[in-house]
């Protein structure tokens, strides 16, 4: 499949100095490119949403989301990927 | 491109309200497995079932990773086991509810159903065999689910089967009271039964299915509840374009696991069955909805009303959003695995006529409702005829799992476990109905069956 594969990882927790910059290294160990970030700051609490592409990711989805908990854990914050499919069935005909 | 606000409104229907895909049911037809030796038989349906299955739960666990959702349960449901065994020369089936047991703990799916028979014209000796065998099976497993179809709007009620039912149901119970009766929360007496529920405990793979399907169960009574939250006050048309709009969405993500999920293990998808299916966990309610529409409690007048706008406008948001749907699809009000029902019924507010009442608008019928341990056969026969008669009549499912709880009364709490939750015993009416049920035979199709 030449397919673009997309994912969105998105990150809640408490603000504080590197968050972006932890994620983007994890992502840039394993390959995975950043097609859109989106990100604010409400009451203290960090909220950012970002669009990757993992079609030439070099651990498979299970590992990158591991990965991915694990910085959240370093860093107190819920990080979650998941495909982008679920979010185009919910919300486009 | 997916906006920003959407990605979080998935997000928090998941996280905050509930949402999750309830169960992936793999169907799987054992009618191959046929054999006169039961033996044989039992290690053809051992194989299959292992066979077929294998991957199920794990591809179910890739799923809910990838794409963040939980998939709550993984299930199979079998062809009924008295039509696969009715070329076995034996007098019991209770070795292949055992092997049915043990199929699916090999596979690590946590229900099987399909220990089932479908008598709504009349027994056969196979059917006979199925249903004598079932208190004894269900008492000595702990998967397996089963189900007796004893009449539909076509043929009419065979009354001989419910006046069984009654001491089957009473038998299971007596088996299974070291256990608060749990064998009876496995079993389903239904009146127009489908073929390709994914929901227990009455899921079987129908004899007009493949070899093998999946089918998928979606949840979400939260999401509904949260969304009508926001439209608090407006008039019926907003509430109920609320509902369908909530249930599309619910669908849509069904409809996505179900054919990803029918892909990696290769074999055909089946239907999507959306069904607000409530757990006993706080915000996974149907009476909460019933609250938030504007009830002061589930029972009060006015709620056969909202459970009838609520299933009928979560039906037209789910057909929109699958090419299948089918199974029960509409919501269910079991008892003890809804708190807000629970609630209900403690307090008065919530009565076994009201949700008899309520089982002519719902998807299903009067599911998972405890009853004093005295509650005589006779009259939960009478019970289910009155339920399978509102199915006859109104062309819809009804089901029927009661749950005599020996050694209990009326106001006494039983605790089930797990996604059973527990019931507060409510009381039941106390008039005979011996007789009527006593009279045996068959009554027939209604009118309006004649429709060709």
């Amino acid at each position: 499949m030449n397919e673009t594969k997309k994912a969105v990882i998105t990150v809640l927790g408490l603000d504080r100095v590197g968050i972006t910059a932890k994620v983007c290294t994890a992502l840039a160990e394993t390959n995975i490119n950043i097609l859109d970030i989106s990100q604010t700051i409400v009451g203290g609490y960090f909220n950012m949403v970002m669009v990757v592409d993992i079609t030439n990711a070099s651990d498979v989805f299970d590992e990158t989301a591991e990965k991915l908990e694990k910085v959240g854990e370093e860093l107190g914050m819920k990080i979650k990927i998941q495909h982008t499919a679920i979010f185009d069935a919910m919300h486009r005909i | 491109m997916i906006t920003r606000n959407e990605i979080l409104e998935t997000n928090s229907m998941i996280s905050e309200m509930n949402l999750d895909v309830r169960t992936i049911t793999m169907g799987i037809s054992l009618m191959d497995c046929a054999d006169a030796d039961i033996d044989k038989f039992n290690e053809k349906v051992y194989n299959k079932i292992t066979t077929y299955a294998k991957d199920l739960v794990k591809v179910g666990d890739e799923l809910a990773k990838e794409y963040g959702i939980p998939v709550v349960n993984k299930r199979i449901s079998v062809t009924p086991v008295a039509i696969a065994a009715a070329g076995c020369q034996t007098d019991s089936y209770v070795s292949i509810a055992k092997t049915l047991d043990r199929a699916a703990k090999a596979v690590g799916v946590n229900f099987i159903g399909g220990f089932s028979a479908l008598v709504q014209k009349g027994y056969t000796e196979s059917d006979r065999k199925l249903i004598a065998s079932i208190p004894q099976a269900l008492a000595e497993t702990d998967m397996v689910c089963s189900s007796v179809n004893i009449g539909t709007s076509r043929n009419g009620l065979n009354m001989d089967a419910v006046k069984e039912m009654g001491e089957i149901i009473r038998k299971t119970a007596e088996l299974t009271k070291d256990r608060e009766c749990i064998g009876c929360a496995k079993l389903v007496v239904f009146c127009n039964a489908v073929e390709d529920n994914p929901f227990m405990a009455g899921a079987f793979h129908g004899v007009g299915e493949a070899d093998c399907c999946i089918n998928v169960g979606v949840s979400g009574p939260g999401v509904v509840k949260c969304a009508l939250e926001e439209v608090r006050g407006a008039d019926f048309e907003t509430l109920c374009e609320t509902v369908k709009r909530t249930a599309f969405k619910i669908t849509r993500v069904g409809q996505l696991i179900a054919r990803e999920a029918a892909n990696r293990l290769g074999v055909p998808f089946g239907i999507i069955d959306l069904s607000l299916a409530p757990t006993p966990a706080v915000g996974d309610s149907i009476a909460e909805i019933f609250q938030e529409m504007g009830l002061e409690e589930a029972g009060a007048p006015g709620t056969t009303a909202a459970l009838a706008l609520l299933n009928d406008n979560v039906k037209k948001g789910g057909v929109m959003a699958s090419s299948y749907v089918g199974g029960l699809s509409g919501a269910f009000i079991p008892v003890s695995e809804d708190h807000g029902m629970i609630d209900a019924a403690r307090k008065g507010a919530l009565t076994l006529e009201k949700l008899e009442a309520m089982t002519c608008v719902c998807s299903v019928g009067l599911d998972m409702i405890a009853l004093p341990g005295d509650t005589s056969a006779a009259t939960l026969s009478g019970i289910i005829a009155d339920e399978a008669a509102i199915g006859m009549v109104n062309n819809k499912t009804t089901a029927v799992r009661l749950i005599p709880v020996i050694g209990r009364k009326e106001g006494d709490t039983v605790e089930f476990g797990g996604l059973l939750g527990y019931a507060p015993i409510i009381p039941i009416n106390r008039f005979n109905c011996e007789k009527f049920i006593a009279r045996g035979g068959r009554i027939p199709a209604p009118i309006h069956s004649f429709k060709n």
